[in-house]
């Protein structure tokens, strides 16, 4: 088990990205223009929690780069005052590889949902992360598309009664973190739109990983899927919903850590148990550095299916591998010996090497 | 000795199996013939599968080459030597060949189950079906292994070089240098000293043949072609477009992203991007054609120079992108390699039927500048003309290129590259307004007057943080706007800065050299070699008729309207159901002539020279009766 922590001590994410000279406020990161998601969106504290990290990595506010798609949550780049993209239907990921490869001194998010990163997006999704670009992903999923106003999305419960689906939807739902995992993903967390300190943790240490980090965060759309996430966000069902996850920690959770997760020993599948019924050595201690990702994978799958009445959240897994962007500049930078070639030496290359030259 | 003509051209078709190597032997052939001095013009033809079932008729794969002692406009369109190295190759060309025509065959191929294959009951090469051309039977095969024997290799790798052997013989008829040839097969098989030697053995083998046998009793002679003082090379259209993208890069001091997918025939423009990182180029080979043209958008707003290359399949997936692009109003470079469609169509042959996609085909008032290349070398000109419109105006601009230009060759004076103009991304650094308080802001979509291009501030620029995206947007601010009045003005100064371009372009100039011609001709893109020379025929006979050809295709050059009108029939060939003479007929309401052909093919110069007589003395003939 590694003795690492889950933060990594080094900003190797934002390596590259040049430090703001003075200490930037809340305020700097926040744009003129009004927000406009609905009353009691999730999507608010989503955006609060993000204004108030940013200052904390201090980096310059015009290296801070916010691509998103389209959907509720894609509006999120109007309302921070750095640069940014709204772009189009699911491409986000794709967008932000370029401006991630084209330039090591910006930060890049990319903001999205889950129609847009798993449905039309699901291909640059999985992509992104199995390239390993250097970008951090946030992905809001209320579990419903809310800017066409209320069809069931491909992380709905299946039965969902919708605008779409009035007799219940049959579709088997994705698992965000599931796919994110057997996309190759370096970083996988889970956060909640409610739980604001738990939500800059996970971020911050997102935005520290270099790489891909993939972030779910469970946000409740009040108005086409109000109540989806009662059970994890409630005052008295939350404890013994939320599986928080703690590197270097025996896996507990629930009122007085009655309930602790376990792996059997047939199937190495991860499975929960009442701590009292087992010997504490049994329980799984978290590490999110684990080189295999089935451990991550298994952890994933400790979500409950349908109605959400169980989540772990934290960091599933964060382990280092090289990032898609770092190489390709890198064989620029090999090619070229660190100097570009000059247009001498493009006058060359056009020319070639069977050149023959008619005499005046 | 065999007695030595002089011709002023001659066109050679090499046909055989896919896996026989008839696209090497081709290029090299070309190759030589270039370096020797004549103009040269090349048409590969091959099919899509990597290898067909063997000595089948879907499975030949040919090679033309045309080559002069004057300047030529096309590959050819028949035929004076067909190589047919196996009886699926004859079968598939002997219909080109003009009487009185060589073949020359390899009889070990011509067994009695190759020819069952393709459906010949009898050897045409021993029965009396070729009698009307001048057939050399010859086994290649046969004396190609005995050639090699001494490197030790099998029967089957000894007689791959009888590509080799049919080159040098085919470089002895027509009096080709050798030596380019010798040293390009000394490095390309340096790995392999025995494949080395035996493909060196063969050709030289061959060459001597020529020389030895009694069998030919005539060489031929093709002199230089006069060209104007330079420096020359041989060049295909997608290498040409490389080195036309990385000019415009270079000239405009920014890094070239090219996010692409494979796809034929635009694939070459990726492979030979990505030998060139040292230029800081970065290829990107995307996980799809939406992904390529978004990640170089991406590269774009971070102030790369964003380019993708696709074909019309891609196109059609890249369209929302660039509708993104026209919206963002940042530089993109499109190149749309065509081919024949629709959907899969044909991959490996040519069409210009995706003009109107990339006009029209996106959602909303998305107007794009659309150049067209006419030659091989030609995609070079483009390609950095499109940087520099993409750059200046602040656009997405398609370049169309397609499979005959893409894969053609011809020799190019190469350009001295100091006389190409710099191209200024002139990146905003500065505010350039004041909010109602009156503090310094930046306004994203606040336009220079004369291009009505918006300001490009690139990301890490203190002061000038913005957002943008596909969402209408404020004339100038750039914030997300649903105003009706606010819509309307920036959908027509889209339009308006798109349309604006032209001001900037020469006007267009015709060719007519007698100045009474009544009928026009006007063309885009690769027709240009066979309209030309189809042209030229027509005047031979002393028929006048003015020739003119489009670059620009979105915005039309400023004089096109008045240049149609002064003709009394305007005749638009093209490689599509008549995609440009709907544009011209709804523009201009002038009754343009619409040219057809679709035949994944380019259009055949003979025919379209016919074709053009006929309607000019129609026009005299009704006058005459009249």
């Amino acid at each position: 088990m590694s003795s690492n922590t889950v933060t990594p001590p080094e900003r190797k994410g934002l390596l590259g990205v040049p430090l703001s000279v003075e200490p930037l406020t809340r305020k700097d990161f926040t744009s003129d223009q009004e927000v406009r998601w609905c009353p009691g969106c999730g999507d608010y504290a989503i955006l609060a929690a993000f204004l108030g990290l940013m200052p904390e990595l201090g980096i310059r506010r015009e290296n801070t780069v916010i691509v998103s798609g389209i959907g509720c949550s894609s509006r999120f780049p109007y309302y921070v005052d750095s640069y940014g993209m709204h772009s189009i239907h699911g491409r986000a990921p794709a967008i932000a590889t370029g401006v991630a490869t084209a330039r090591e001194d910006l930060a890049v998010f990319v903001v999205t949902g889950d129609g847009d990163a798993l449905s039309i997006g699901g291909n640059h999704l999985i992509h992104a992360l199995r390239r390993n670009v250097n970008v951090t992903i946030l992905l809001f999923n209320n579990r419903i598309y809310g800017l066409t106003k209320g069809q069931y999305s491909p992380t709905s419960e299946t039965g969902k009664v919708t605008k779409s689906t009035p007799l219940g939807s049959v579709d088997a739902a994705f698992n965000p973190l599931s796919v994110a995992l057997g996309a190759e993903a370096s970083f996988v967390a889970r956060s909640v739109d409610s739980d604001r300190k738990h939500l800059t943790e996970v971020l911050t240490a997102a935005a520290a990983h270099r790489g891909s980090s993939f972030v779910e965060i469970y946000q409740n759309c009040p108005i086409f899927n109000d109540g989806a996430f009662d059970e994890i966000r409630g005052r008295d069902s939350a404890e013994d919903a939320l599986i928080r996850l703690q590197h270097g920690e025996p896996i507990v959770f629930g009122t007085d850590d009655r309930l602790g997760v376990r792996r059997d020993r047939d199937t190495g599948a991860l499975e929960i148990v009442e701590t009292s019924e087992v010997a504490v050595s049994d329980l799984v201690v978290h590490d999110a550095h684990a080189e295999d990702p089935s451990y991550a994978f298994a952890l994933s799958r400790l979500t409950s299916v349908g109605e959400l009445t169980r989540a772990p959240i934290g960091i599933l897994r964060s382990v280092e591998r090289p990032a898609y962007d770092d190489q390709a500049r890198e064989q620029v930078t090999i090619a070229s010996g660190g100097v570009t070639a000059d247009e001498a030496q493009l006058q060359q290359l056009v020319l070639g090497k069977d050149t023959w030259t008619v005499a005046g | 000795m065999p007695t030595v003509h002089s011709l002023d051209r001659v066109v050679i078709r090499f046909a055989g199996d896919s896996g026989d190597g008839m696209q090497l032997t081709g290029d090299r052939f070309t190759a030589d013939s270039a370096s020797f001095g004549n103009d040269i013009s090349t048409l590969p033809n091959f099919p899509a599968e990597i290898r067909a079932p063997q000595g089948t008729l879907p499975g030949v794969s040919s090679f033309q080459v045309h080559f002069a002692n004057y300047d030529i406009m096309t590959p050819g369109d028949r035929p004076d030597v067909l190589v047919a190295m196996n009886p699926a190759a004859l079968k598939a060309n002997i219909a080109d060949l003009p009487p009185g025509g060589v073949i020359i065959a390899d009889t070990a191929e011509f067994t009695k189950r190759n020819l069952t294959k393709v459906g010949y009951e009898d050897d045409p090469l021993t029965d009396d079906t070729l009698a009307d051309y001048q057939v050399h039977s010859l086994d290649l095969t046969g004396m190609t292994v005995a050639a090699v024997k001494e490197f030790g290799l099998n029967r089957k790798d000894s007689s791959r070089a009888k590509n080799m052997f049919a080159l040098g013989l085919l470089s002895w008829m027509y009096n080709r240098p050798t030596e380019h040839t010798l040293s390009f097969l000394a490095e390309k098989f340096a790995k392999v000293p025995a494949i080395r030697d035996a493909n060196i053995t063969a050709y030289k083998t061959g060459y001597a043949f020529g020389e030895t046998t009694e069998a030919f009793a005539v060489r031929y002679e093709v002199a230089p072609a006069p060209m104007p003082p330079g420096d020359y090379r041989q060049i295909s259209g997608n290498v040409a477009m490389a080195y036309g993208l990385m000019t415009g890069a270079q000239k405009s001091g920014l890094p070239l992203f090219l996010g692409a997918y494979p796809i034929t025939p635009a694939s070459d423009v990726l492979h030979e991007l990505s030998k060139h990182k040292r230029f800081g180029v970065t290829t990107f080979q995307a996980e799809d054609e939406i992904a390529a043209v978004g990640a170089a958008l991406g590269a774009s707003f971070a102030g790369h120079l964003g380019v993708t290359t696709s074909s019309g399949p891609g196109i059609a997936l890249k369209a929302e992108t660039v509708g993104l692009a026209v919206m963002t109003e940042l530089p993109l470079v499109v190149c749309d390699i065509q081919r024949a469609g629709p959907s899969t169509g044909m991959p490996t042959k040519t069409e210009q039927s995706d003009l109107l996609q990339v006009m029209y085909g996106r959602n909303g008032e998305a107007p794009v500048p659309v150049l067209a290349a006419q030659s091989p070398s030609d995609c070079f000109n483009t390609a950095v003309e499109a940087v520099r419109i993409a750059i200046t105006y602040r656009t997405p601009v398609v370049v169309l290129s397609d499979g005959y230009l893409a894969n053609g060759a011809e020799p190019w004076q190469v350009p001295d590259l100091s006389t190409i103009e710099p191209i200024d991304p002139g990146f905003a650094t500065e505010t350039n307004g004041v909010d109602a308080k009156g503090n310094p802001i930046f306004l994203p979509y606040k336009r220079d007057q004369q291009t009505l291009a918006r300001p490009w501030a690139i990301p890490g620029t203190a002061g000038l943080e913005h957002r943008i995206g596909g969402i209408e947007k404020d004339a100038e601010t750039g914030n997300v706007s649903y105003d009706p009045a606010n819509h309307e003005a920036m959908v027509r100064t889209r339009q308006a800065k798109v349309d604006g371009i032209a001001a900037a372009l020469p006007e267009l100039a015709v060719d007519d050299p007698s100045g009474d011609a009544r009928v026009l001709v006007l063309g885009w893109g690769s027709t240009y070699g066979p309209i030309t020379a189809a042209v030229r025929r027509v005047r031979a006979t002393g028929r006048s008729v003015a020739q003119t050809h489009l670059r620009h295709l979105n915005p039309f050059p400023r004089n096109l309207g008045e240049v149609l009108r002064s003709y009394d029939k305007v005749i638009v060939p093209e490689m599509n159901l008549g995609q440009l003479a709907m544009m011209l007929r709804s523009k201009y309401l002038v009754d343009i002539q619409s040219y057809s052909r679709v035949r994944g093919l380019p259009i055949s110069l003979s025919e379209l020279a016919v074709d053009l007589e006929s309607e000019i003395d129609s026009l005299s003939g009704a006058e005459a009766q009249a």
